[in-house]
Parts: C-alpha cells; structure tokens; sequence
C-alpha cells in the first residue's frame, strides 16, 4: 500500500474501457431466429413472445435444452433422464392426442410443474407472463410448429365414483394392457422389460414406480393419470391407449392404480377391504 | 463483527469520549474486508443449473432461487436428499475477491502529528476475506449451511452453523432452523452487489448513534437463535419469526437476554414488468448495558434495556431495471443511547432515547446475466440524540455506491465477474475530533467461487 496520488479519471476511463464487455449471447441457428422468432403463445389472457422468452431461455434453460434446443446443453452428459430434444417437437405432457402437438397451456403447465424423477424443476416462482414467453421460445425452435396446429386436447368425461368392481376391474386391465410388462406385477417399475426400455433418444429410461410418489410426471390428480394413459407419453416407450381403453375401462385403471401408491386415499381403503391381492400373469400362465 | 458486551463506567458518558470508539468500530467494520456472501456453486453442480437460473446476478437471488432457498435448499423434485447424488459430490464452495482498491478517508488522527487529523489514501492490490460455503441437504427436507468464514489476514470464524427442519407436517409454511444464521433479510447484506469497504455494506443494518453503546441489534450480522418460517409454494408470500440471544451472534458471550426478529413480505405478479414484492420487518429485543467480570473476565451481562428496529422494504421490477427500496425507524434506551450502565447510577442529566430514520434506495439494471449494474444511494437521519446538547445531525450518514459487474461465462460449475465499483460515505460528526467524516473506496476486483 502506498499513497501516492495518481490521475484518477484517466485510470477509470482505461479502466472502464478494458471492462467493457462483449455481452456473449446463446443463439439459434440464424434460419429458425429468421423464421420462428415471431412466434407467440397464448395462455388464457397471456400472450407469450418468443423475442421476450429468449433472455429467460438462456437464464433458466440453456445449461439442460442448449443453445439450439436440442437437448444438448452443457450438463446433459451428466442427467438421466436426458434434457429434451426441443427441435423434435414431442413432448410428452399433453392433453392432446398422441402423435400430435401440445397446446401452449400444456408447455406452459409442464413449465411450471416440473418433471418429477428428472432435473426439470418446478419454475413456478417465474412470473406468469415470463413462462408464457418461455412456451413461445419453447416452440420456436421446432420447425414442425410453422406446418402443424397443435392437437385438440382429449375429452376427459366425468370422473366416477370409486367402487370395489372398478378397482377389481382396473386390475385385470392391468394385466391384459400388460402394464405389468413395465410397470411391474406391484407397480414398482419392475417388470421384465423394465432395464430395456430406451426413449426417443435411444438412452435408458426407467418405468414409473407407482409406490414411490403420489404424483405423476405430467401431474398428480386422477384426470391428470387419465390423460396419461389416453395421450400416452410421447418419445417415451408409454403408448396411448385411446384406441383400445374405453374411457370407463380408463378410469378402472386410474382407480387400480391409486391402491398402488402411498398415502391414503378412498381407492386404497376399498382395496384394503377387499384384500386386493398382486397377480402374476406369467406365474398364472398368462392372460390373454 | 467481533464485538464483546460494552463495559462502560459512568464517568465515560461524554459523547466527545464515544467519537472516537465509534469511529474506531466503523473503521474496523469497514476494513475487516470479509464480505461473506452467498453464491453457492455447489448447488448449481448438485442440480445441473447455471448460476443465472437462482441469481438475476450472483449473488443476488431472483424469484427462483428465493423460493430454492425457503424450500431449504431444495428443487423439491424428489432428487433433493443426497442420497442421490454421485458420492463423490462435495458440497463444498469457495469464495474469494483478488482486488486492487483504494481507499481514502479525509480525517483520521495522526500520531505523529500529534493527534492532529490528516486524510489518509491507501491504494494497492489486496485480498477480499476467503468464504468457504458448505450447504445444501443432509436428508430430503433436513437442509444445512456451515460457514467458516475468514478475513483477509487467513482468521476464521464460523460465519453460518445451522441446520433446519423443512416441509414440517408436509407443509411449506413451518420450517425451523436453529444455529447462527442470517436474519431473513429479502434485501440481503450477504447477497448484496458491492464490496467495497465503504460500499460492501447497509449503513442501516450496522448502524449506531454516536455515542450509542448497542451493538447488538444490527440486522447485518448473522445471529445465533431459533427460526420460525414459512411460505407459499412459489414464495409470493412468506414470513419467518426469529428468536435471538442478545449476542450480535458472537459464541461464548454470556448474555441473558433475547431479541426477536419478524419480517413478512408479499410478491405481486406484475405481468411483463416483472415479480414485486413489500413487505415489513421488526427487530425488537433487550440487551445488556454492562457486564459482570470475575478476575477481569466477563461472566455475565446486566442491566438489560430495550430497543427496536422497524420498517418497510420494497422490490419493484421494471423488466430489467429494478429498484429496491428501504427504510427503518430505530430506537434505543437513553442508557444506551449515552453508554450508561443500568446498575442504579442515574442517566445523564436530560438523557433520552435516541431515534432515527434511514432508507436507501438501490438501483439495478440487468442487461442480461452477464452484465449487471447496480447504483446506490443510502441515508441515515438521526431524529432525537440522546443528549440535547449534542447537534442535531451527529452521525447522520450519506451513502453513495455504483459499479458494475460482468460476468465473462455463465454456467453450472463456477461463477466468475469483474466487479467495479466506487463508494462514498459521509458521517457527521463522526471525525476524531467531531468534523464530518468522508470516506471513500474504488475497487476492481476478480470475484470467483467454485
């Protein structure tokens, strides 16, 4: 230390001038900034902008989805599930058809959801109009939003009441949709194509273990397991089953499903009256 | 700060005597260059998230890191227990400041000049204090930070030593913590944007009327206590109520007496401007005056008098400008206004409760993650001095800071900027010999944690 005086203003202004920066910025590929930056999404009143969701991208999202969106950002060799693959246009969190794309209200609501079993956080803390932004920049980077209209979200009848002969019934369809085949004869993400199983992606993924969580990766109500079964979980090995499950047979399985899972519920005290039993298909020599 | 309880005899009750001690804390607060803050990349490894995803720029918490940080640090998405983790994840973080500064001060007494003030400037290359954050989880919902802390001459102390219950009775709006902590201060000292030694720093959660003896209410410093809290799932509202020992949050002080600390906010979701928040807080408590010593060690502290701290706090976004707002009522007994003991000797002839009001107002412009500027303009305004005789506007203070800070990269591993800032503060009457006293700091600094 010293205290000699120098010219102060001439070291800040050098100073100043080696620090401005050079303000590093994630981009797109110049194409789709060209063609899809004017992208918007719409959210009941919210209308989203994909020119304002791009700062929020590269602050929350970059490190997972990438620069580009393809799911290869700088921390994806280290997760499993892998991040996803935005270009692709699949998501798997929808309430419409397979095969079809989302609506904004279904990014929007994965946004803030979260996935669970994965590094996709809850980023419901965002304000409102930040995620709606976010869905807009979400959908900018898939060429497939400038030639498709996402899907018409799927009919979801009225929920009915719990009984014994449901849940007895959402057990045998268990059995012949096969969902034990994944899913384990108990649910627990045990079955014998359980450590086979690959995504869209071609990497590993695990089936849901219905008694580790009470909520689901694309939600936690009853309507919300119902979408699953009849939109299925698209880039996952999870089909829909809207072609072969009636809606009743659908809400059987939600309710079957329940029994499986911790913590109370209306379903699982009937299945303990019942002394609902696991039943194995293969130990009973199959089922049709 | 390392401060013991005050032992004042009745015959120092001069507020010309208590100039000089106080300028002496100030000074040593102001050089004790270990400005502990909290940007932890260890949690950015844990969760695969750069640093921007929790700070708008680090070590500032946006709304996401603020709702991480209430659910005791965790993503809550099932991952969070360590059990999850490859074992050989540390959850370690150091930080550290190599700088150049200079600091100036227009009157300080000089010994070889026979006592007579002088302005000292000091400029050269120098180190910040060294943070060394180890936090995160030990059980899903049991979260932990440790901090041993030193300054910049390798002297440590635990800064933080807490561990806290989240989620009670599965809900977000109990959790405890117990150990020492920062008091939930929204607007946080340990995530403030400036380093200096006069701008690293609230004036107002440190401050002290001159010739004020209580140390111990200062919102600044961590606290050793127990804390209630709790919030909503996206902390749009949350509120924590802390009780404290009276103790400034140094071990080993016998002291039995208690304050507490309560601060509730509520955010607003203002559409494209951004996420507001206001909210309140209230510091209220009792501490001793003086101490009981045996072989001329402190044993105890007695004759506990009162004091309290309230006010208001704002955040207002205007998409990337933002604008904090601050300000604070204070009051302390007459005793310690005048450093006087409570053991029966009587006050000072008209001796009263000292009172003020500050606020400031902090300004920042994010251009994006990388590039973060920040002003600050801050005001202590003394309303009743303990003793009439003393003028009016003694110790009021001014407080000026701006800079900016740049962050080369941006992502999950280690936080790197180029901090650089000016500061300037005034205080009246604050000087050796009762003249204004200014202060001045410019720092250009690399900070790094990883």
């Amino acid at each position: 230390m010293h205290t000699k005086s120098m010219n102060w203003p001439l070291f800040m202004s050098i100073a100043m001038l080696f620090a401005l920066p050079v303000v590093s910025e994630g981009q797109t590929t110049e194409d789709q900034q060209r063609q899809q930056m004017g992208m918007e999404s719409h959210v009941g009143k919210l209308t989203g902008s994909a020119k304002e969701g791009q700062l929020a991208y590269q602050r929350y999202c970059i490190g997972c989805h990438g620069a580009l969106g393809d799911g290869a950002g700088e921390n994806a060799q280290w997760m499993e599930p892998r991040p996803r693959n935005f270009t692709r246009g699949t998501f798997r969190c929808r309430s419409t058809a397979t095969g079809t794309l989302p609506t904004d209200e279904d990014l929007y609501d994965t946004i803030g959801r979260g996935l669970l079993n994965s590094n996709m956080p809850q980023w419901r803390p965002l304000s409102k109009q930040e995620r709606a932004d976010l869905v807009a920049y979400v959908k900018h980077f898939s060429t497939r939003y400038a030639s498709e209209k996402p899907g018409a979200p799927i009919e979801i009848p009225a929920e009915p009441e719990v009984t014994a002969e449901r849940i007895k019934a959402g057990q045998a369809s268990f059995q012949k949709l096969e969902c034990w085949k994944c899913h384990g004869v108990e649910g627990r993400g045990n079955g014998p194509s359980a450590d086979s199983l690959t995504d869209d992606q071609n990497m590993p993924i695990k089936p849901f273990n219905f008694h580790d969580e009470t909520s689901f990766k694309c939600g936690s109500s009853d309507r919300d397991l119902y979408k699953i079964f009849m939109t299925g979980l698209d880039g996952s090995p999870m089909p829909s089953f809207a072609d072969t499950v009636k809606p009743d047979q659908a809400w059987n399985l939600v309710f079957y499903l329940r029994t499986l899972q911790p913590g109370r519920s209306k379903a699982k005290t009937i299945a303990r009256q019942l002394g609902l039993k696991p039943v194995n298909p293969e130990a009973a020599n199959g089922l049709d | 700060m390392q401060m013991g309880i005050p032992m004042q005899s009745s015959s120092s009750r001069s507020l010309a005597g208590s100039v000089l001690p106080i300028a002496l804390v100030l000074l040593a607060f102001e050089l004790a260059g270990s400005f502990s803050a909290n940007a932890i990349p260890a949690f950015a490894r844990k969760y695969s998230l750069p640093c921007s995803a929790c700070h708008e720029a680090w070590p500032k918490l946006n709304t996401f890191g603020q709702t991480f940080k209430d659910n005791g640090y965790q993503l809550m998405n099932e991952h969070d227990s360590p059990i999850w983790q490859n074992p050989s994840y540390w959850p370690v973080t150091f930080r550290i400041t190599p700088n150049f500064h200079r600091e100036s001060t227009n009157r300080v007494a000089i010994d070889q000049a026979g006592g007579a003030e002088q302005r000292v400037t000091n400029q050269g290359f120098d180190l910040s204090g060294l943070d060394i954050l180890t936090g995160g989880t030990l059980y899903k919902n049991i979260s932990f930070l440790l901090t041993p802390s030193s300054d910049n001459s390798g002297t440590f102390h635990f800064e933080s030593a807490w561990v806290r219950f989240d989620n009670l009775v599965k809900s977000p709006w109990l959790n405890v913590k117990a150990g020492k902590f920062e008091l939930d201060n929204i607007i946080s000292e340990k995530r403030m944007m400036s380093l200096s030694n006069n701008g690293g720093s609230f004036k107002l959660y440190h401050f002290v009327p001159v010739g004020d003896s209580n140390t111990f209410a200062q919102i600044g410093d961590n606290q050793l206590g127990v804390e209630g809290s709790g919030h909503s799932l996206d902390s749009r509202t949350r509120y924590s109520v802390a009780v404290l020992s009276s103790n400034d949050g140094n071990v080993n002080l016998p002291s039995n007496s208690y304050s507490t600390f309560v601060t509730a906010s509520h955010a607003f979701d203002t559409g494209k401007l951004g996420v507001d928040r206001v909210g309140g807080y209230l510091f209220v408590g009792e501490a001793p005056t003086f101490s009981l010593t045996s072989g001329g060690t402190t044993v105890v502290g007695r004759g506990n008098k009162s004091f309290h701290r309230e006010g208001v706090f704002g955040l207002f976004y205007l998409k990337k400008l933002d604008f904090t707002l601050y300000y604070q009522h204070g009051w302390d007994s007459a005793f310690f206004g005048t450093s006087a003991p409570a053991d029966g000797t009587p006050l000072p002839a008209g001796a009263r409760a000292p009172t003020w009001n500050g606020g400031f107002i902090e300004t920042h412009f994010t251009v994006n993650p990388q590039l973060f500027f920040i002003q600050r303009s801050e005001w202590v305004r003394m309303s009743r001095q303990a003793l009439a005789t003393s003028a009016s506007n003694l110790g009021d203070i001014d407080a000026y800071t701006a800079g900016f800070r740049w962050y080369p990269f941006m992502f999950s591993r280690a936080g790197f900027a180029f901090h650089n800032e000016y500061s300037l503060v005034r205080q009246k009457g604050a000087s050796p010999k009762g003249l204004n006293l200014t202060g001045s700091s410019l720092l250009f600094g690399f900070d790094f944690a990883f």
